[in-house]
């Protein structure tokens, strides 16, 4: 524990607990939202986040000019998996809404077994990396510690995201029916809105995110098979923890979950993972909505 | 048998229901009658537990049975009926029955005993005596409104309650199924020696059968008395026909 | 109802039978899917109470049956008890720990419910994955002993078995007697008050029923007999290792429960046999089994909504007294 009085420790771990939580928001929050208006518990959403991954290292390593293309790619991979997203729930996840839960959280579990192995398929067992984009391989020196480029341009599109969602939620007119929506699902069926359309634009936005958030992570970790499963369950603990259906909670709950596992690496490794189960069963015995969530009705 | 002292309820900041008090006889009928939104159905939540109240209290009996669960007071010998018609739809009729039973001779937690002999003889003078013995086996939620609205009433008598709280019995009924609905109730009070709490909009219903008739407008008492009194009380009647319908 | 009664008998009986007749068969592998079988669908079975019977969709069932696994393993090897005593003491290990964490799950409702099942069992496989005293850590407790099956010996045939065979039959046993205490009690009265609530938790409370008491006492039980299969499963497996409390074999487990069909007694079992037999010829086949799985579980889901039991039965018109 005496590493916690060397602020160099401490602030390293800050970073690194801060860049956990920007792409643990970057997922939740398409899986808060997505649970916030239609209720479903999405398993699947983890395996657009890999699906992300494994797109934009294939395209980077097609693609000529590495610095450019790295971004290029980030931007393919993100609009493939929001087409997929929305091929998936206009196909497929349409038919399951008005299902019991159970019904839905093993349908979704199917499509990630299903994912899963396609990816095996279409890109292998082994692990993938991608180096860092040109220019952003170095770090910068801050108060004597270092920060790596990459990660101060991961937290400010982090930042951008954040704000970006803030607006639409609160200033466009289905971001309003979205909030209300994830308030009092009974007012969709009387706001008259073509909800069927709600849904699919919904669903691509989320569906966006994660394959952002896994393209974005592939120059700090490797892609490999299992990182859909790894994902959705520390998702799920985020939004547990922030509140289903929260933009706010799923902030917080990003924050709280980054900082455990960055700092319980501090008291044995691997007690992070029980560290987050523990404030998850805290949580829902507490305050079962979560930290800024509310009762549903 | 039942008295409601000073109750008071509301939800962030509407007030439901304001100082209500009053109480009944063993063996009266007493009718609460109002407008839409006059608060009948929360002060019906607010007796049987189902919402805690924010002041006053409740006594069946002589005893405090404010803000207890709904099982216990269930089990001190009040049963209910919903507004919106509340049973095991997906059970038979004889189930939903029999389940009350089971429930009120506290064999709930019997696991060695099979279900579906067990009080039998019970469950089908039940269902003789409320008409619904054709009905045994068929799925409840596939009865007609009136028929679920029986089940519902027998799932509250099979649990021998001494104080039966029906929230609009009649609803959505028939001319004839009301006839029919008020007989009932008149025989089952005579029987049971009940003490009966309704709500009702159908005015002939209430002054058929009740023996009390109380006001709620706006989450209070305006008039109780007997029904003859309460017909002619000027306040009600500008209730019902004045400004106080819209 | 005398005439489902009498059903309900002989499929049992039929089942019974055609179950202990596969060591005849005389192969290792049969014997060896079989007992897995069996396990499975006795565990699963205690998911179904929760599932299918209660409403309670349990994420988290997985832990019970490693806890019930570690008891028995440990108690076996380390502390020398016997067989039998250490099984049943696997078994109530599964119910003490389903009665503390039941006590705050029935509190939740719904999804909230399915979400802390799942915390606290991620918890006792943290718990298990890192105590390497007690349960061996990341590298699991191999080497859980055969219990002594000598008393068979002198029966005809059964006694001349391989000993994975009378293994098979001491499974057999033990599983069929739990499997009648549960169908026993999903026919109770108790049973009858877990379908209401399952049906109808409100008006549930207003017949004068304590529902999360009724709620509690299922759970304990469920995680009890989730235990005893666990303990079985670790002497099979030879070794219990903290994958068995891990949130994937809760999948698993309610996979074969929704599949097999949550709304008949035997459906769980159905889903087990019919999951295990596939899983073993198509990984025999392709390493794509998850994928063959997912998309078996679609093609289910959207043919059989009611599980493989709910359409076998509903093509034989016959209702099981089980749903309602």
């Amino acid at each position: 524990m005496l590493e916690l009085l060397d602020s160099g420790f401490v602030l390293g771990q800050l970073r690194s607990g801060v860049t956990t939580a920007i792409f643990l928001f970057l997922i939740a929050s398409g899986l808060s939202l997505i649970f916030g208006v239609l209720r479903i518990i999405n398993f699947a959403h983890g395996s657009l986040y890999m699906i992300g991954a494994y797109i934009a290292w294939d395209t980077t390593a097609r693609l000529p000019g590495y610095g450019v293309s790295f971004w290029a790619s980030v931007l393919v991979a993100a609009c493939v998996v929001a087409v997929l997203g929305a091929v998936v729930e206009r196909c497929l996840l349409r038919f399951v809404y008005r299902r019991e839960e159970h019904y839905q959280l093993l349908f979704t579990y199917a499509l990630v077994l299903i994912f899963s192995d396609a990816a095996k398929i279409l890109w292998g067992t082994e692990a993938h990396s991608v180096s860092r984009p040109h220019g952003l391989a170095g770090s910068v020196e801050l108060g004597g510690v270092r920060f790596p480029t990459y990660e101060l341009v991961i937290l400010a599109i982090g930042s951008m995201v954040v704000i970006v969602l803030w607006l639409s939620l609160n200033r466009t007119g289905y971001g309003r029916i979205i909030r209300a929506a994830a308030l009092d699902r009974e007012m969709l069926g009387a706001l008259g809105t073509d909800v069927s359309s709600l849904y699919t634009t919904m669903f691509m936005a989320a569906s966006f995110l994660a394959g952002l958030s896994g393209a974005l992570i592939t120059p700090i970790r490797s892609v490999v098979p299992g990182m859909d499963v790894e994902i959705i369950v520390d998702a799920f603990i985020v939004v547990v923890i922030g509140g289903l259906g929260s933009l706010w909670g799923t902030l917080l709950g990003s924050l709280v979950y980054g900082m455990v596992l960055a700092f319980g690496i501090v008291i044995f490794p691997r007690f992070s993972i029980f560290a987050a189960f523990a404030l998850m069963a805290l949580v829902l015995i507490i305050r079962p909505w979560g930290l800024l969530g509310r009762p549903i009705r | 048998m039942l008295e409601v002292r000073d109750l008071r309820k509301s939800f962030s900041g509407f007030v439901a229901t304001s100082d209500v008090s009053f109480s009944v006889r063993r063996k009266q009928i007493l009718a609460v009658i109002g407008p839409n939104g006059a608060g009948k159905s929360t002060l019906f939540n607010l007796i049987t537990g189902h919402l805690a109240p924010d002041r006053g209290e409740v006594l069946l009996e002589g005893r405090d049975i404010t803000g207890a669960s709904p099982h216990r007071i269930c089990r001190m010998g009040m049963g209910r009926s919903f507004q919106r018609t509340n049973i095991f739809s997906r059970l038979t009729v004889y189930e939903n029955v029999q389940a009350s039973l089971i429930a009120h001779q506290g064999r709930g937690l019997n696991m060695w005993r099979r279900s579906d002999a067990q009080l039998r003889d019970k469950t089908e003078a039940m269902l003789q005596s409320l008409g619904l013995a054709d009905e045994c086996d068929t799925v409840a939620g596939e009865l007609s409104h009136g028929g679920q609205k029986q089940v519902e009433l027998a799932i509250a008598l099979a649990g021998e309650p001494r104080v039966l709280l029906l929230d609009e019995p009649t609803a959505g009924m028939s001319a004839q199924e009301t006839g029919e609905v008020i007989r009932l109730l008149d025989r089952i009070v005579e029987e049971r020696e009940l003490t009966l709490l309704f709500t009702e909009h159908d005015m002939d219903v209430v002054f058929s059968i009740a023996h009390v008739v109380a006001v709620l407008h706006q989450g209070r008492i305006v008039a109780n008395g007997a029904p003859e009194e309460v017909r002619r009380d000027a306040l009600v009647r500008s209730i019902y026909l004045g400004g106080g319908m819209h | 109802m005398r005439r489902q009664t009498v059903t309900g008998v002989v499929v049992s009986a039929a089942l019974f039978v055609i179950a202990a007749t596969v060591p005849v068969l005389g192969s290792r592998y049969y014997t060896f899917v079989a007992t897995d079988i069996v396990i499975f669908a006795m565990l699963a079975t205690s998911l179904n109470l929760l599932v299918g019977l209660s409403g309670l969709v349990s994420f988290g069932h997985a832990a019970y049956f490693g806890v019930g696994a570690y008891v028995c393993g440990i108690l076996m090897k380390a502390g020398g008890v016997p067989f039998l005593a250490a099984w049943l003491l696997g078994g109530v290990g599964g119910a003490l720990l389903a009665g503390v964490f039941g006590y705050f799950c029935v509190r939740l409702t719904r999804v909230y419910f399915s979400m802390l099942t799942l915390a606290f069992a991620q918890i006792v496989w943290a718990v298990c994955f890192k105590w390497n005293d007690v349960t061996g850590g990341e590298q699991g407790y191999p080497d859980v002993p055969m219990p002594d099956l000598a008393f068979l010996d002198w029966l005809p045939w059964i006694g001349s078995l391989r000993s994975g065979d009378k293994f098979y039959f001491v499974v057999l046993m033990l599983a069929t007697v739990s499997m009648l205490a549960m169908r026993r009690i999903a026919n109770s009265s108790f049973g009858r008050i877990l379908t209401c609530i399952r049906d109808n938790l409100e008006r549930t409370q207003f017949i004068g029923i304590d529902v999360r008491r009724h709620q509690l006492v299922v759970f304990t039980i469920a995680g009890g007999f989730a235990g005893l299969a666990g303990g079985l499963f670790g002497i099979f497996n030879r070794g219990v290792f903290p994958d068995f409390c891990y949130w994937p074999k809760s999948a698993e487990v309610l996979i074969m429960t929704i599949l097999g069909g949550m709304y008949s007694f035997w459906g769980p079992s159905i889903g087990a046999a019919v999951l295990i037999i596939l899983n073993q010829y198509i990984v025999s086949r392709t390493e794509y089994w998850p994928l063959v799985l997912g998309a078996i579980m679609l093609a289910l889901l959207f043919a059989f909504p009611r599980g493989i039991a709910g359409a076998v039965g509903a093509a034989w018109r016959s209702r099981d007294r089980f749903n309602a």
